[in-house]
């Protein structure tokens, strides 16, 4: 482990932190473009299997950042990372719920929500652009991707589920 | 609001009728608020049961489980997670734990939910890096990434039915610009957050003006 690596991982994710508008997938293409094309901590290919591994544990879905921070720099690194993603808005969330409702109706308040709205599902669309450019090498990789989106779009069907068929379908050589 | 929390609380206890609404006006937190411990198994159990988007199993828990919240007090508190940066679920368990019971009861649930998929997840990822080797481990993790990127588009997709039925053009111009610069391009966020997010309030401001 390099020195100074704790302190890179530190400031890093605390102003990723700041910047999830949209949750912790909002920023996941930033985490991406940082650990393997920028500071080349990971290949596109490991970046894929910890989003997948991140994804098919129980939790919120910072846990990627968590894996990131393991990657990088052991247990260490994924206290880190994790308290750095969720210190800042945590700090905030927590003074700004005892003042909220006397901004509830805000004008100025509806129309910053609305505006960001749009920046978020962009945000998010990106993600799913950029994880599928790391994940799906072949034809069948995309129709599992395609597919598993339909699924989870339309059905109740335990994301779980659609783990296992997509981890056998590995398995099988297929993707 | 403060009054509001009190009669709702009251739920649980109507026997006792508006006793305990007034005296949780005296205190931070009122004698028939969740203690700790049951704050943190609550949290436990949404953290643990949540596989891809925890929301529906805090909302499960909260509102019709426990009836800690009425489902129009969980919404609003979940408008200003969103409104924050941060993941969403993060930031509910912190507003909804320091209305519970201040600033412990803010950090039991933050450590609730985040504290146990962390060892987890260290698990796993301490196994990923010892068995990375193993070529039938790198298959089935193939497969899974591709699902787990189809998980991400369904996400988008339903955040995205709302501006669907609004039909407002300039929402969808910001989504495109969002992608394409992020997705596409591979711009760093920051610069295209600085620049979108104030185009985007603008444009949502002009909409209502």
């Amino acid at each position: 482990m390099k020195p100074g690596i704790l302190a890179t991982l530190a400031t890093h994710f605390l102003m990723l932190s700041m910047l999830a508008f949209g949750g912790a997938n909002a920023v996941i293409p930033e985490i991406h473009r940082d650990a393997v094309a920028v500071s080349r901590w990971m290949t596109d290919q490991q970046f894929a299997d910890l989003f997948a591994i991140s994804q098919a544990s129980p939790g919120p879905n910072i846990l990627i950042v968590t894996l990131v921070g393991y990657q990088v720099a052991g247990v260490a690194g994924a206290l880190v990372t994790t308290a750095a993603m969720c210190g800042p808005p945590c700090f905030f969330v927590y003074f700004a719920g005892q003042v909220w409702n006397r901004f509830r109706h805000a004008r100025w308040r509806t129309v910053v929500q609305a505006g960001l709205v749009p920046v978020s599902i962009g945000l998010i669309a990106a993600a799913a652009m950029v994880l599928a450019r790391a994940a799906d090498h072949n034809w069948v990789a995309v129709l599992v991707t395609v597919a598993t989106a339909a699924l989870a779009y339309a059905t109740r069907i335990h994301p779980l589920w659609m783990f296992a068929g997509a981890g056998l379908l590995g398995l099988a050589r297929l993707v | 609001m403060r009054k509001a929390a009190g009669l709702r609380r009251l739920q649980p206890h109507r026997k006792w009728g508006y006793v305990s609404a007034m005296t949780d006006h005296a205190s931070d937190s009122a004698p028939d608020a969740p203690t700790l411990s049951q704050l943190f198994l609550a949290f436990l159990a949404i953290s643990l049961s949540g596989f891809g988007g925890t929301l529906p199993w805090a909302y499960r828990m909260v509102v019709e489980k426990r009836r800690w919240m009425s489902a129009a007090e969980f919404s609003e508190v979940f408008s200003l997670c969103q409104f924050l940066p941060g993941a969403n679920v993060v930031n509910f368990s912190v507003v909804f734990g320091s209305r519970m019971r201040g600033v412990r009861g803010a950090l039991v649930c933050l450590f609730g939910l985040v504290g146990p998929p962390f060892g987890i997840v260290l698990v796993l990822g301490a196994l990923y890096a010892r068995f990375a080797d193993v070529e039938a481990l790198g298959r089935v993790l193939a497969g899974m990434a591709a699902a787990a990127c189809g998980l991400i588009a369904a996400t988008a997709a339903k955040l995205a039915e709302p501006l669907i039925r609004s039909r407002a053009v300039w929402g969808w111009g910001i989504v495109l610009a969002a992608v394409l610069a992020i997705g596409l391009v591979g711009w760093p966020l920051p610069w295209v957050l600085l620049g979108l997010a104030p185009l985007s309030i603008a444009l949502a401001w002009w909409e209502r003006r």
